[in-house]
């Protein structure tokens, strides 16, 4: 009786070991902002919910927001892994240091790191192409402008901020000759009352078209309000500014959490420093505005094309920078590792790189 | 500079200062009855995100304010009713004030983050307007700018010249003596925390209808502390609260023009202008009141209980 | 009728009993809240309040948490005790960051036993300096404290922005506002094998010991609480108010920069843009929980670092959003202050009517 009832545990033991193993495939998400920023955090967390709808059922997945990129970091990436986590997505740069020293101590869990730039056996990285989209904002904005002058909003001076610059200055540069760039850095991802104060601060020195590399409607918002023209960043921002909004560049997380998971449960995942951009639909252009020239808007697409199609590739050479030195030579085009430390500005924009 | 350029810097530093101007007219009635309230941050996030919901559910931005109002003044209420009825620290009272408010607005203001709303129009006032220069910078902003330059006035005039200004400042001044003389102390302080809630809910709606008009978590980044740091900046004086919120309105827009004029500093740097500034101004106003010590409330931070009165 | 008195002197009994009321006030609202969310309120509480506590990983990155908090806390304490409105915790730690990290990157290569103490001390005296400024403006112009310690806060935030964006990044870094990471030779201590505890932890308990002596054992300890209660009577003693002044700020000044370079000196290890979540302005309300009493907020501290622990736990383990977690907090903290009312007051159920006063 006693052996019966000790062989029926164990079979029930073995029976729940098993059904452990199939447990769902699980997840993990850290992110820096609130989910509710309707940016960077806010896509993201898009791009998890649908990870978890194309996979109903196998795949679940957990995320902690607001996460400090301080001595906070590692710990909650520590406790991801601890809780089970089979691949944990690390989405802010200042989280590379951290997700380093915790991929070290979890060598069974996959980590995957955006915007950084070191990797290891189980850690790999992941960035947009940003100045893709960034291009097409150029031409357009160099189409648009009637006063020649176009304001850029940047975020942080670092070389993402300077490429994107310079990708849409050239672009402008291609349809309009003329056209004049007015940078002004906020020193912030998302603060809705700065960036609104940014732009106003633009269009009062002549500045009609707005790009933005800040993750906020605001500045568009701005816009409409005085009869100007933006570009809505990250997110389709049509609906903020139905009159201003020329299109939106939309990032979109989904497509390459998909694939990796998939990699991971399926074993061929290897570590790389993977780019997304037109190309693998994380990048797209939306809600082209109705009210825009016909020449502009087929421009507009043409350029898309051409983009994805790799016809036209911003960086490559020769690109001079507006100290008289030739940075990319002819016939060159950046790496992306090269495409990661841009820092210069391409000759014809006024300012300097701010130190 | 030219003067185009000029009037529309000094009109953005209205508009700038305007948020700030708001909450800290309510701050500055509430400090001079003794209570220090450092939750603002929490309430005016609270006003924002219930303005917007308000206006977003009924189309009506009016309805907005009225909500974000109302809302404030509830929120005040809790933090009224921990430090005055239960004597709880009004330091730590008003920072659980901002934890929980910055919470519970998140929490209630999930359902709308990237929606929008046709918030307030601007609202020219003919003939004042055409006046060349000034009548751009001061009128042809909108509805609650104007509101701000009205409760501006009406505060300076309550607070200085009535019987309500001097019942509030002996409250805060020497609340046993107020209490000896048949002032209810506590009454007073109820309604001075109140109208602080309702003043820093107004100016979330300000900050989610008019300057920006859309919810986002966290959208008042820091300004509850601005305030707080006004209403000394202008020695618990309301007229100099006006003035000091422009100026830090345009000294925290300064550092956006100079860029977009092509000074070529560390962005870094020239963000810290404006708290520069403010320190320096600070260090000279103070210096010249060297004499007429202690410009603050005399009771300020300080529980008062009448029932130990007896 | 309930009747409700002040005490003569503060219930001790009450001392303890009123924060377990108003952790079982917390509870009752905290399932109530947990319920509404459709999540179980039992494990939600045990998450949030059990779980940080439950291994070793975790007691350590609770000690981790709690070093800067208790730091900061502690010299807050003093400060506020002698009647100085310091809420500059935050720019002080930050430039005690700044400061330290200028130093141990200078000694990236070196390989001298005095780097440590010699970083460790560049961050302190950094953040003395720091605390020294509004302290100076304070007794020579008499200009607020409070405005000016939260604009030297900002002020000190860009500084540092600056020089990681700046002279202080790493130059290999593609460009990254980064510093590169220190050397081996300047990090902290770490004190066990598992886990981040580091010499900083030690400091820090260390430091609420030695403010407790120095504020109950010593005549300046004396002094200060004489400052604090009796500003008038303290004058007629003829103590000096501005040495007092300059002794408290400066204490402070120095164990917030403290916590500024034991965090890039320890769980860091280099300088980044965000060195502290808010630390500064945690520890003011670290202070006033621990009642304004180095050991008591020794208590506070950890209490607060495992409620912040717990907000992010519960995000991973029942995907609760950081906004209820936020609620959580700050209801507890009503509750907490709530309570302390029954410190002071005796309430207590009569049938007679005695009047009552208002």
């Amino acid at each position: 009786m006693k052996l019966k009832s000790l062989l029926l545990g164990l079979g029930l033991v073995a029976g729940i070991s098993a059904a452990q193993a199939e447990d769902p495939f699980k997840v993990g998400f850290v992110y820096v902002g609130p989910v509710g920023d309707h940016g960077w955090s806010y896509e993201h967390n898009r791009g998890r919910e649908e990870l978890e709808k194309h996979f109903e059922g196998k795949v679940t997945t957990s995320y902690v927001e607001n996460v400090a990129e301080g001595a906070d970091a590692e710990r909650v990436i520590t406790q991801l892994a601890k809780s089970g986590n089979d691949l944990i997505f690390t989405t802010s740069f200042g989280y590379m240091n951290p997700t380093l020293k915790v991929a070290k101590r979890f060598p069974k869990t996959t980590f995957e790191h955006a915007t950084g730039y070191k990797r290891s056996k189980n850690l790999g990285t992941y960035a947009l192409r940003t100045y893709e989209g960034r291009y097409v904002s150029g031409i357009a904005a160099g189409m648009m402008t009637k006063t020649n002058k176009v304001g850029y909003i940047g975020s942080f001076p670092i070389p993402e901020v300077f490429r994107d610059i310079n990708s849409a200055y050239m672009a402008a540069k291609t349809v309009n000759p003329n056209v004049e760039f007015k940078i002004v850095w906020v020193n912030s991802w998302y603060d809705p009352g700065k960036e609104t104060d940014a732009a106003n601060a633009l269009m009062d020195q002549g500045v009609d078209v707005l790009l933005q590399h800040t993750d906020s409607p605001a500045p568009l918002i701005a816009a409409e309000k005085r009869g100007m023209r933006a570009v809505g960043q990250a997110s389709d921002m049509s609906h903020f500014a139905p009159e201003a909004h020329i299109f939106s560049v939309r990032d979109d997380w989904a497509p390459y959490y998909i694939k990796t998971t998939e990699a991971v449960i399926n074993g061929t995942y290897e570590p790389a420093d993977f780019w997304g951009g037109f190309k693998d639909d994380m990048l797209s252009i939306a809600s082209i505005n109705e009210n825009l020239p016909a020449d502009v808007k087929a421009k507009i697409k043409v350029t898309y094309d051409d983009i994805r199609s790799g016809k036209i590739s911003p960086f490559t050479g020769p690109i001079t920078n507006n100290e008289g030195k030739v940075v990319v030579e002819a016939g060159h085009t950046l790496t992306d590792t090269e495409l990661a430390q841009v820092n210069w500005y391409v000759e014809g924009i006024t300012d300097a790189i701010p130190h | 500079m030219d003067a185009e350029l000029l009037s529309q810097v000094l009109f953005a530093a209205i508009k700038t200062g305007t948020p700030l101007l708001l909450i800290a007219l309510g701050e500055v009635i509430c400090e001079k009855s003794g209570v220090l309230n450092l939750g603002q941050e929490g309430m005016m996030l609270m006003g924002a995100v219930v303005g917007f919901l308000a206006a977003y559910s009924s189309g009506s931005v009016g309805l907005g304010v009225i909500g974000a109002i109302i809302i404030g003044m509830f929120m005040s209420l809790i933090f009224a009713f921990l430090v005055l009825h239960l004597g709880a620290n009004q330091v730590a009272t008003g920072l659980a004030l901002t934890i929980f408010g910055t919470g519970l607005s998140a929490f209630v203001g999930s359902g709308v983050v990237g929606q929008t709303v046709q918030g307030f129009q601007p609202l020219i006032i003919p003939v004042l307007s055409d006046i060349p220069f000034i009548g751009h910078i001061l009128f042809t902003h909108d509805l609650l700018v104007y509101l701000s330059f009205v409760l501006a006035a009406l505060v300076s005039y309550v607070a200085t010249k009535t019987r309500i200004g001097l019942i509030i400042k002996a409250v805060g001044e020497n609340p046993h003596a107020a209490n000896a003389i048949g002032i209810k102390v506590l009454r007073v302080r109820y309604c001075a925390v109140m109208f602080g809630g309702a003043m820093a809910g107004l100016s979330g709606a300000y900050m989610s209808l008019v300057y920006t008009p859309m919810w986002i978590e966290n959208m008042t980044s820091g300004r509850g502390w601005i305030a707080l740091a006004l209403v000394v900046f202008a020695s618990w004086r309301v007229g100099r609260i006006m003035l000091g919120a422009y100026l830090f309105g345009l000294a925290s827009i300064m550092h956006l023009v100079l860029q977009g004029m092509g000074w070529n500093i560390s962005p870094n740097l020239l963000a810290m202008l404006p708290y520069v500034a403010t320190v320096v101004v600070m260090v000279i106003i103070s210096a010249d009141h060297f004499k007429e010590k202690l410009l603050a409330p005399r009771s300020l931070g300080k529980p008062f209980d009448p029932r130990q009165m007896a | 009728m309930i009747r409700v008195q002040a005490r003569i002197e503060q219930s001790t009994l009450m001392k303890i009993a009123s924060p377990l009321l108003a952790i079982f006030l917390t509870l009752i609202f905290g399932s109530v809240l947990f319920s509404a969310i459709g999540k179980d309120p039992l494990q939600a509480m045990q998450v949030l309040l059990i779980a940080p506590l439950s291994d070793m990983y975790n007691i350590g990155e609770m000690f981790v948490k709690m070093g800067p908090l208790l730091l900061c806390a502690v010299g807050l304490s003093l400060c506020y005790r002698a009647n100085l409105w310091n809420i500059g915790a935050e720019g002080q730690l930050l430039m005690g960051a700044l400061g330290g990290s200028t130093a141990a990157l200078a000694f990236i290569d070196s390989s001298s036993v005095l780097a440590l103490p010699i970083t460790l001390i560049c961050g302190v005296v950094s953040g003395m300096l720091w605390a020294a400024i509004p302290t100076y403006l304070k007794l020579k112009f008499n200009s607020n404290l409070i405005l000016t310690t939260i604009m030297f806060n900002y002020i000190a935030l860009y500084l540092l922005l600056w020089a990681v964006h700046g002279p202080l990044r790493d130059p290999e870094g593609y460009g990254f506002p980064e510093s590169a990471l220190f050397s081996d030779i300047t990090t902290l201590p770490i004190l066990f094998d598992e886990g981040r505890i580091h010499l900083g932890v030690i400091f820090a308990i260390f430091a609420a010991i030695g403010a407790w002596v120095l504020l109950n054992k010593s005549h300046i300890g004396f002094q200060i609480r004489v400052f604090g209660e009796d500003e008038p009577a303290a004058r007629y003693a003829g103590f000096n108010g501005k040495k007092i002044s300059w002794i408290v700020m400066l204490f402070a000044g120095a164990l917030a920069g403290l916590a500024g370079v034991a965090e890039v000196t320890g769980p860091i290890g280099q300088l980044i843009p965000s060195v502290s979540p808010g630390y500064g302005y945690s520890a003011i309300i670290v202070a006033y929980l621990g009642r304004l009493h180095p050991l008591g907020a020794l208590l506070s501290a950890t209490f607060m670092a495992v409620l912040y622990m717990g907000g992010d736990l519960a995000q991973i383990e029942i995907g609760v959003p950081t906004a209820v977690v936020g609620m959580f907090q700050g209801v507890l903290l009503f509750f907490l202050l709530a309570c302390d009312f029954f410190i002071r007051y005796r309430v207590s159920f009569i049938t007679n009517n005695n009047p009552i006063q208002e």
